[in-house]
């Protein structure tokens, strides 16, 4: 993203960025900080990408034929782990970094220090997390969900340094979510009332409230299995009178609204990509807000469905099924909301658009899975299988992560003055679309059939469905390769951009130029009802 | 209209090679009532899934097609309806009622784990599990382990992978047919999961706690499932093999496993010859140490330290049996004290002393062991 | 980072992100606060329910009180297990027993240490189905406290219980389980530590 430095737009009092390492390194400023996450949380997906190539390498075919079973559970945690923290989170932050102030109308993200402190504590933490591969004994190997006992009594050494690594982690996600608040609630433009807010704005600032309530929990729970590890404490030892369910209990409360965090900004950016391509408003901003609202107050109390198995008196069953069906309720509304954005449009279909559509369709098939998973009898016979990795790899790839892809090339304009090559972004989509289906849609099948989740070898009925994976995985994997040169090419040599270069895009960030300047808005600007989304 | 014509058989055409196909790629009806009324409900919500999916995709494959700027359409203005917003936020509400109804009544029926016929301890091993049949009378109840029968071979692609690869064990849990036999899942270790899809039944084997679950099945037969909770290195090597007999097939067998394991207590003062002794350690060797130390004794140096020309197998025997039975701490090398009786220790001792070019001049009898044990309580 | 980064925010603005940092700050002492709390709360919610079959400490009995309820059989199944490379052998007397609610009964259990250390053993106790946890009722266990154990010898331990009378009518059988766990380790270093 040099095009940044070479933006010569400057107002007379406003001073440019640094040079060379330095601007990175003491960059305050909310789009260098939005860039350095999002270059940061593409190469973590590059690498996690790697180790779900592996996994795939080896259940090409049944039998051990590349890597040894401990190895392949490393791999399955740690690509879990780095997708989850590394990748996704990461890359919406970003995203937030580069938008909330353009949106909001501010000249920048609120608490700019802390900005630059909570990006430059992530390259450490996931530095010591991938640097524990090559320790004696291994990486973490206990899966993402790290269970104990297996992550406690029975864990390799460096567990440790997950511990400290997942620590510094959510210390980042804290910061980051407190200064996204802080500029959502402090610094909009005159006019811009709480109803009037883009809904990126609006999901971004529930899913930071949902940030600063679970990662807490999240580094309570490490702190214990600290403890349990180095000073003899039985929180989840039995022997000590521990319990080994209370781990599961404390991640999961952590754990469902995580899921949440992954996905409300996506909901954001879909809803901002959709009516620009149909040229129509959004259809029921207000019960967009309303629903995004409901399924994070939901989010907490449904974290036990991931334990159905786990073994709860019948009343807490139920509990737990009620509840988890009911989000299908405010997630059908959105799905509907955004269908009847698209009805009577006029509609084009740039590379954002087909994203976004792939996202709303492919999304809706990965809740549709969820709804089954919530039926707890059914729930017994998918627990743990591989529907359930189907089931949600169909909500974070073609869910999450086609959302930040729709969002890097809806925004691209803006932020570097250029446009990508739209055949380019366009084979780039069908690519992924093609990859991601073959890979996933056959593991709900697999599930079907009986296969676990997390083993390294199979059973002979699993084969066939296993091959078509692993060849759609490797399309996928070269797919986003080819997004990394889209990207580039882009940069380097994409036609120059106009201030709005989507005639249907409303809200702040167009009324910039393109590029957009160093400091966004340093007058506050009018807010104006044509830039508003409802 | 002709095309619509066109496009409906199509679909309907591909619905029905759907279903000849679904059985291969659909979840199990199974063996059990249960079973059933679970696969009903998957279907159930399944049909449901894809009623409304047809129905919101169909609306925006319309729109897609229809609603095009390039045929000339134009946008509307509309952006709001709270009827419209009222009604699929209810309607979907009642759906979902509808569909909790019958799932509560097979959660309940789940749940109603009394007036069993008999009890089946279940207790998952870092990897294997382990079946106790549990009789009023402690004397009486005896137990097994069930291990992973697929040869190390097939494993590492050395030979053609058998037609239940990875799904066959040496020993596996029998059960009668028509009996309502209730499992209690434990574990040893770290958090397993005990599962036979045919059953409709899987539960959480957790350290320190019990679960319960139940089972009629109604008919005999071989069922197949897995350990389904990451539990470590070989989470993918211990599956669940249990065989449903007969009532009276199995009530003969039941006697008969009681008889043997009062023999089993018996035979570990017998003294065998060193044929039977390396027949048998072979047989405990293969499935108890191979996945570590290899059917030819290599090891994966530094991990799983070579058994060949060793400081273990040459040095003292005494101290090779101590290792096995208590183990190393701290590292892979399980106690197996407990699992294995002095006989097998003594035969696979024995074996590991006598085979891949190790010669080594002891004979080894369960006595020895037995002597070991004892000698560590005094 | 020469100079401060004031990005252009009016003295309102700056009042206010103070005031949302302060916010959001208790907000994150506010969860950690309660993920603290979170280890009793879920110990007392167990008792309660007797979620995951956690059975209650000892047992205050006034047999003047409570008198046997004749007309039930209540089944109870005991089952042993030693965990984690436990070396001992533990079992019970009896496999099974039958009481009537609301009748003391007791039952021996056994445990050897088949070791040449002195060690220390802990049994945690579980039970199912677990609506019966709450009707449970133990006036003396070895659960409540550790064992330690010479070695080689054999103790026996008794364990006093009651089912009491209120318990759901169609709960026919009741299991409970010990699983006996090596303590020694972390014994030791407690007193090294000059733990507890």
């Amino acid at each position: 993203m040099s095009e940044v430095i070479h933006a010569d737009h400057h107002d007379d009092h406003d001073h440019g960025p640094d040079k060379g390492l330095a601007r990175w390194l003491f960059t305050t400023n909310h789009k260098d900080i939005g860039t350095l996450y999002l270059w940061f949380s593409f190469s973590m997906f590059l690498i996690g990408g790697v180790m779900a190539l592996i996994i795939r390498t080896e259940l090409f075919e049944p039998g051990l034929q590349f890597v040894n079973p401990e190895f392949f559970n490393q791999m399955t945690t740690n690509h879990g782990l780095i997708m989850v923290f590394g990748a996704i989170m990461p890359a919406f932050v970003g995203l937030a970094n580069w938008l909330v102030p353009m949106q909001v109308g501010a000249p920048d993200m609120a608490l700019p220090r802390m900005n630059n402190l909570s990006f430059w504590i992530l390259p450490f933490a996931f530095g010591i997390m991938i640097s524990t591969l090559f320790m004696e004994g291994g990486g973490p190997n206990f899966g993402w969900t790290f269970y104990a006992p297996l992550s406690t009594t029975y864990a390799p050494d460096s567990v440790t340094f997950f511990i400290f690594a997942v620590h510094m982690m959510g210390a980042s996600s804290i910061m980051g979510s407190i200064n996204i608040i802080a500029t959502i609630l402090n610094m909009r433009a005159p006019g811009m009332t709480l109803m009037k807010m883009p809904l990126f704005i609006w999901t971004w600032l529930i899913t930071a409230y949902l940030l600063l309530a679970v990662m807490p929990v999240l580094a309570g729970a490490v702190t214990m299995m600290l403890f349990d590890i180095h000073f003899d404490t039985s929180f989840f030892n039995a022997a000590g009178g521990g319990d080994p369910v209370m781990f599961q209990h404390i991640f999961w409360f952590f754990g469902h609204p995580e899921v949440y965090i992954m996905i409300l900004p996506a909901f954001g950016i879909v809803s901002h990509i959709i009516p620009a391509f149909a040229r129509k408003s959004l259809f029921g901003y207000d019960s967009m807000v309303y629903a995004v609202a409901s399924i994070a107050f939901l989010s907490f109390i449904v974290w036990a469905h991931h334990m159905f198995t786990v073994g709860m008196p019948l009343a807490g069953q139920l509990f737990f099924m009620y509840s988890t069906m009911l989000i299908a309720v405010p997630t059908g509304v959105k799905v509907f909301n955004w269908v009847a954005t698209m009805w009577k449009g006029s509609m084009t279909f740039e590379t954002p658009m087909l994203f976004a559509i792939a996202f709303v369709v492919l999304f809706t098939i990965g809740g549709f899975s969820g709804l089954m998973l919530a039926i707890t009898p059914a729930d017994y016979q998918y627990h743990d299988t591989y529907f359930v990795v189907a089931h949600f790899h169909y909500v974070l790839v073609p869910g999450a992560l086609f959302s930040i892809i729709a969002a890097v090339y809806f925004w691209f304009p803006k932020w570097t003055g250029r446009m990508y090559d739209e055949t380019l972004g366009k084979l780039h989509f069908w690519l992924s679309f093609i990859g991601v289906n073959i890979t996933f849609f056959p593991q709900h099948f697999s599930g079907l059939a009986g296969m676990p989740r997390r083993i390294p070898d199979y059973a002979l009925q699993f084969a066939d469905f296993n091959m078509l994976s692993s060849i759609g995985a490797f399309i996928f994997g070269f797919s986003q390769v080819f997004f990394l040169y889209v990207i580039i090419h882009g940069i380097r040599s994409g036609k120059a951009a106009t201030a709005r270069p989507w005639e249907g895009a409303r809200g702040l960030e167009w009324t910039l130029p393109s590029p957009a300047p160093y400091h966004s808005f340093t007058h506050p600007p009018k807010f104006s009802e044509e830039e508003a989304h409802s | 209209m002709k095309q619509k014509i066109k496009y409906t058989g199509a679909l309907a055409s591909l619905l029905v090679t759907g279903m000849v196909w679904a059985d291969e790629l659909n979840m199990p009806v199974g063996v059990t009532d249960i079973s059933r009324q679970v696969y009903d409900l998957h279907m159930t919500i399944f049909t449901v899934c894809c009623i409304i999916g047809a129905g919101v995709f169909g609306v925006m494959f319309w729109s897609i097609v229809q609603h095009r700027r390039s045929i000339g359409a134009e946008a509307a203005s509309f952006h709001e309806s709270t009827r419209l917003e009222i009604a699929w936020t209810i309607v979907p509400t009642l759906i979902l009622i509808a569909m909790a109804v019958p799932a509560t009544q097979v959660l309940i029926a789940m749940y109603d784990t009394g007036g069993e016929d008999m009890t089946v301890e279940v207790r998952g091993y870092q990897w294997k599990w382990q079946y106790k049949y549990l009789d009023d009378d402690y004397n009486r109840t005896f137990g097994f382990f069930s291990n992973l029968a697929t040869p190390q071979d097939e494993i590492y692609n050395r030979s053609n992978k058998g037609e239940f690869y990875l799904l066959d064990v040496d020993k596996p849990l029998r059960i009668p047919a028509n009996r309502k036999v209730r499992f209690l899942i434990t574990a040893e270790d770290v958090i397993h999961a005990w599962w036979v899809p045919d059953f409709g039944i899987k539960r959480d084997a957790v350290p320190g706690m019990i679960n319960e679950l139940w089972t009629i099945v109604e008919k005999p037969g071989v069922y197949r499932g897995q350990c389904t909770e990451l539990c470590g290195k070989d989470h993918g090597f211990m599956p669940v093999v249990v065989e449903v007999m007969e009532e009276e097939a199995f009530d003969a067998w039941y006697a008969e496993e009681v008889v043997r394991e009062t023999e089993r207590m018996a035979n570990l003062s017998k003294t065998f010859t060193e044929e039977e002794l390396m027949a048998e350690g072979e047989q405990v060797y293969n499935t108890f140490c191979a996945s570590c130390h290899q059917v030819n004794g290599q090891g994966v140096p530094p991990v799983f330290p070579s058994l060949i020309g060793t400081p273990v197998v040459s040095g003292p025997r005494d101290e090779h049996i101590s290792l096995v039975l208590d183990g190393v701490p701290g590292s892979a090398m399980q106690a197996f004290g407990k699992q294995l009786d002095a006989a097998q220790v003594a035969a696979v001792v024995h074996y590991e002393r006598h085979s891949w070019g190790n010669k080594s001049d002891d004979i080894t009898q369960p006595r020895d062991v037995i002597a070991i044990q004892e000698a560590g309580q005094e | 980072m020469s100079e401060q980064p004031t990005n252009g925010m009016t003295s309102a603005q700056r009042a206010g992100v103070k005031k949302t940092l302060r916010q959001a700050v208790l907000i994150v002492l506010g969860m950690c606060a309660f993920v603290v709390a979170l280890v009793p709360l879920y110990d007392l919610f167990c008792e309660i329910t007797g979620l995951n079959g956690k059975t209650g400490g000892p047992y205050t009995f006034d047999p003047a009180t409570t008198s046997a309820d004749k007309t039930r059989l209540v089944k109870v199944n005991f089952i042993t297990n030693t965990n984690q490379g436990m070396t001992w052998q533990f079992w019970p007397e009896k496999g099974a027993v039958r009481v009537h609610p609301g009748e003391l009964r007791e039952v021996n259990f056994y445990v050897k240490n088949t070791t040449d250390k002195v060690m220390v053993g802990q049994a945690i106790p579980s039970l199912v189905p677990v609506k019966a946890a709450a009707f449970f009722h133990k006036t003396e266990c070895f659960c409540f406290n550790q064992q330690v154990l010479q070695p080689g010898e054999e103790m026996a331990m008794p364990m006093r219980f009651i089912v009491g009378r209120e318990l759901p009518k169609n709960v026919q059988s009741i299991n409970l389980s010990y699983a006996l766990f090596d303590v020694t380790e972390s014994m030791a270093h407690l007193a090294v530590t000059g733990g507890e």
